[in-house]
C-alpha cells in the first residue's frame, strides 16, 4: 500500500459499471408503495373493529389478496434495497458487511415466501 | 469508514489562552484547533484574544494577525485572500468555508476554527489533500476529443452550450463541500464526493467533449457516484454559491437517460 501512487489508490479497482438499477428500483418501489400503503392502512382501519371472519372474507377477495401481496413484496424489496445502502454506508469491515447484506436478503426472501403462503392459505384455503 | 468516536490520542483538549493587550476594547476570541506531528500531545484548542480595532474584518485577517503578532507556530494555508484560490478552506463557527470570505462579524461569540472535517491533519489547520486531488485526477478533468481539428481552428461552442458550464466552472476545489458530506466522511476511499463529481459533470456538460459515454461508464458505480444520498450539505457549504448536489443529480439523470 505504502508505495502505491495516490492516483492508483483513488482509482482502486475501477467502476463496477452498475448502480443505476439499484437506485432506480429503490425509487420505483418507493413511488409504488405510496398508493398501496394508503390503501393498506385504510383497509386495516376499516377492518379494525370487525370480526375474524370478516377479515378472512375480506382477504379471500382476489383483488384484496393481490394488492396485499403486492404491497408486502414491494415493501420487502424496498426495505432490502434501503438496508443495503445503510449497511454499505456504515459497515466498513468487509466480512461483517457481507454477512449483514446476505442476512437482510435471505430474511427478505424468507418473509416474502411466508407472506405468499400465508395470504394464499387464507385467500384460497380459508 | 464510519467512526463515531475519536480515538484516545485524538481527543481535543483545552490549550493555552493568549489574552489581548489590556488597552484593547473591541476583543474577539478565536478558539483554534492545534495539533503538531512533532510531539506526542493530543490535539488542543488554543484561545487567541484579538483586538479587532487593529485587525481586518475577515477570519483570515485575524488568523494572519495571530500568526504575525501572537503565535508564529500557528499553521494554516492561505494565498489569494479573495476567495479564488481555495487554500484557506477550514471549519469556522461550525461550517466549512473560506477564512478569507468569512467575516468575523458573521460569527456570534467565540469563533471556533477547525481544519476541514474528517481529513488527516498534517499540522494545525492544514489537512492532507492528497487523496482528494488524486480523485480529481481520476475523473480525467480535461477536454477529450476524437474529431481532429486543425491547429489554426477552434472547437466551436454555442452561447447556449457555454451557459451550461455556468455554475460548474467556478468551482475552486477548496473541498468545503466534500468534507461536509457524511457519505464522503464514511466512504471517501471509494466515493468521489461532491467536489469531484461536480468537476466531472463540468466535462459531461461540455458540448465539445466526446468522451461522455466513457465518463459515465467510469462513474456508474455504487460507491463512486451512488453514495450521494442528496443530503445537500455540499450545497449549503459551498462558499462560491454553487450547487454540487444538483450536478450529481444531473449525472444520475444522464445515466438514467441512457439506461431507460
Amino acid at each position: 500500500m505504502k508505495f502505491r501512487s495516490p492516483l492508483s489508490q483513488a482509482t482502486g479497482l475501477g467502476s463496477a459499471k452498475h448502480g443505476f438499477s439499484h437506485w432506480w428500483w429503490q425509487r420505483v418501489t418507493a413511488i409504488a408503495l405510496i398508493p398501496m400503503g394508503l390503501w393498506f392502512v385504510i383497509s386495516v382501519l376499516s377492518l379494525a373493529g370487525g370480526t375474524h371472519a370478516q377479515a378472512q372474507a375480506w382477504l379471500s377477495s382476489p383483488i384484496n389478496a393481490t394488492i396485499v401481496l403486492l404491497f408486502t413484496l414491494t415493501a420487502l424489496f424496498h426495505a432490502q434495497t434501503g438496508l443495503q445502502v445503510v449497511i454499505e454506508d456504515y459497515v466498513p469491515t468487509k466480512w461483517i458487511n457481507l454477512v449483514l447484506l446476505l442476512g437482510t436478503k435471505f430474511a427478505a426472501v424468507i418473509m416474502a415466501v411466508l407472506a405468499i403462503i400465508a395470504v394464499l392459505k387464507v385467500s384460497i384455503g380459508g | 469508514m464510519a467512526e463515531f468516536t475519536l480515538p484516545k490520542n485524538s481527543k481535543v483538549e483545552k490549550g493555552t489562552h493568549f489574552p489581548a493587550p489590556a488597552s484593547a476594547t473591541n476583543v474577539r476570541s478565536f478558539k483554534v484547533y492545534r495539533w503538531s506531528p512533532d510531539d506526542d500531545k493530543n490535539p488542543h484548542t488554543d484561545t487567541y484574544d484579538v483586538d479587532m480595532d487593529d485587525c481586518g474584518p475577515m477570519v483570515l485577517d485575524a488568523l494572519i494577525k495571530i500568526k504575525n503578532e501572537i503565535d508564529p507556530t500557528l499553521t494554516f494555508r492561505r494565498s489569494c485572500r479573495e476567495g479564488i484560490c481555495g487554500s484557506c478552506a477550514m471549519n469556522i463557527d461550525g461550517t466549512n468555508t473560506l477564512a478569507c470570505t468569512k467575516g468575523v462579524d458573521e460569527c456570534k461569540g467565540d469563533v471556533p476554527i477547525y481544519p476541514l472535517p474528517h481529513m488527516s491533519v498534517i499540522k494545525d489547520l492544514v489537512p492532507d489533500m492528497t487523496h482528494f486531488y488524486a480523485q480529481y485526477a481520476s475523473v480525467e478533468p480535461w477536454l477529450k476529443t476524437k474529431t481532429p481539428v486543425s491547429l489554426a481552428a477552434e472547437r466551436l461552442q454555442s452561447k447556449e452550450d457555454r451557459e451550461k458550464l455556468d455554475g460548474l466552472y467556478e468551482c475552486i476545489l477548496c473541498a468545503c463541500c466534500s468534507t461536509s458530506c457524511p457519505s464522503y466522511w464514511w466512504n471517501s476511499d471509494k466515493y468521489l464526493g461532491p467536489a469531484i463529481l461536480l468537476q466531472s459533470y463540468r466535462w459531461l456538460a461540455d458540448s465539445r467533449d466526446e468522451a461522455t459515454g466513457e465518463r459515465l461508464d467510469a462513474l456508474e458505480d455504487p460507491f463512486k457516484l451512488y453514495r450521494c444520498h442528496t443530503i445537500m450539505n455540499c450545497t449549503n457549504a459551498c462558499p462560491k454559491g454553487l450547487n454540487p448536489g444538483k450536478a450529481i443529480s444531473e449525472i444520475k439523470k444522464m445515466i438514467a437517460e441512457r439506461s431507460l
